[in-house]
């Protein structure tokens, strides 16, 4: 059966959905200094190391799982779950620039995958040296 | 109304008897293989938080796959999603919930011992759906799970898993 009503209020749900788009709040390089801002607070802190990022991103941390598992070996190629086969976006800025830039989704995903990976929160040096790392990555 | 008013509203029914045409016909197919008949003729329900959320690990399930009872288990259980730590802030948790619940398959469903399913690919109407091409894939890497939807059903991702949008990889 047809109800008009109901393509009245799949239409409109979908011009609400267009126009609830999140604006980009955030930008890599400014999450790197507020991260940046709450390292400086820990003893021993001399700055961010991209080598150092790129040794956390491809090794593991006791678990099943490295950050590589699903974003693959190279960060701005596209991933896939390494459980459910769901492609993944590639995660290095200059691949793809919708990354780090909502800081309500950087905060889920750390943490979310930060569990996932290392079975805790990742320390604020950590994220500073993972995102260093991605920021060197070419397209 | 004025003329541009008329011609807005021509417009619009356009459309909707173009959806009213379209939707119901695919819809009516996959809901044989689903068990449910209650979505027949409405659009396939959807939400943005279900897609976003639920969407970004695994292929957003579709509610009418598992009765009520197992989504709310699931919702509440998130901390240990099948070894996964998947939790959701309150308000979207709260979202989802009433999305997959409100959808949810309606026909009672049971898993082979008889108890509320956990997951979808242990639900009986599943496996008596799958049984044959369970055989198949057995030992295709590219399959890997039963849980692997968008594998074979390709449409699955637009919520079609109509017998004619199958393809299952060599």
């Amino acid at each position: 059966m047809f109800r008009p009503l109901h393509a009245v209020g799949l239409l409109f749900a979908v011009i609400v959905g267009m126009a609830a788009q999140p604006a980009l709040a955030e930008s890599p390089e400014g999450l790197l200094e507020s991260l940046r801002a709450e390292a400086s607070g820990t003893a021993g802190f001399q700055g961010f190391s991209a080598a150092r990022g790129e040794t956390f991103y491809k090794n593991k941390h006791g678990d099943d799982w490295s950050c590589s598992s699903c974003h693959t070996l190279n960060p701005a190629a596209e991933g896939k779950h390494a459980k459910s086969d769901k492609l993944i976006k590639p995660l290095a800025p200059s691949a793809n620039p919708e990354r780090f830039t909502e800081t309500k989704k950087i905060e889920k995903w750390f943490k979310r995958n930060c569990n996932d990976v290392l079975d805790r929160e990742c320390t604020a040096l950590e994220k500073g040296d993972f995102l260093a790392y991605l920021l060197t990555i070419k397209k | 109304m004025n003329i541009a008013g008329k011609y807005l509203l021509g417009l619009f029914a356009a459309a909707v008897l173009f959806l009213g045409a379209t939707l119901p016909v695919a819809q009516a197919e996959e809901d044989e293989y689903s068990g449910s008949r209650a979505t027949i003729g409405a659009a396939r329900p959807s939400n943005p938080k279900w897609v976003s959320e639920c969407g970004a690990c695994h292929l957003a399930f579709p509610a009418r796959f598992l009765p009520a009872e197992s989504w709310r288990e699931m919702m509440s259980g998130l901390d240990n999603h099948f070894g996964s730590n998947a939790v959701l802030d309150e308000e979207t948790a709260r979202e989802i919930t009433v999305f997959l619940v409100d959808n949810a398959r309606r026909k009672k469903s049971r898993d082979a011992s008889g108890n509320m399913p956990k997951r979808i690919t242990e639900s009986r109407w599943f496996m008596r759906e799958h049984a044959r091409a369970e055989l198949r894939v057995k030992n295709n890497p590219k399959v890997k799970s039963m849980a692997n939807c968008a594998v074979c059903h390709i449409k699955a991702e637009q919520g079609d898993y109509s017998e004619r949008n199958i393809k299952i990889p060599k």
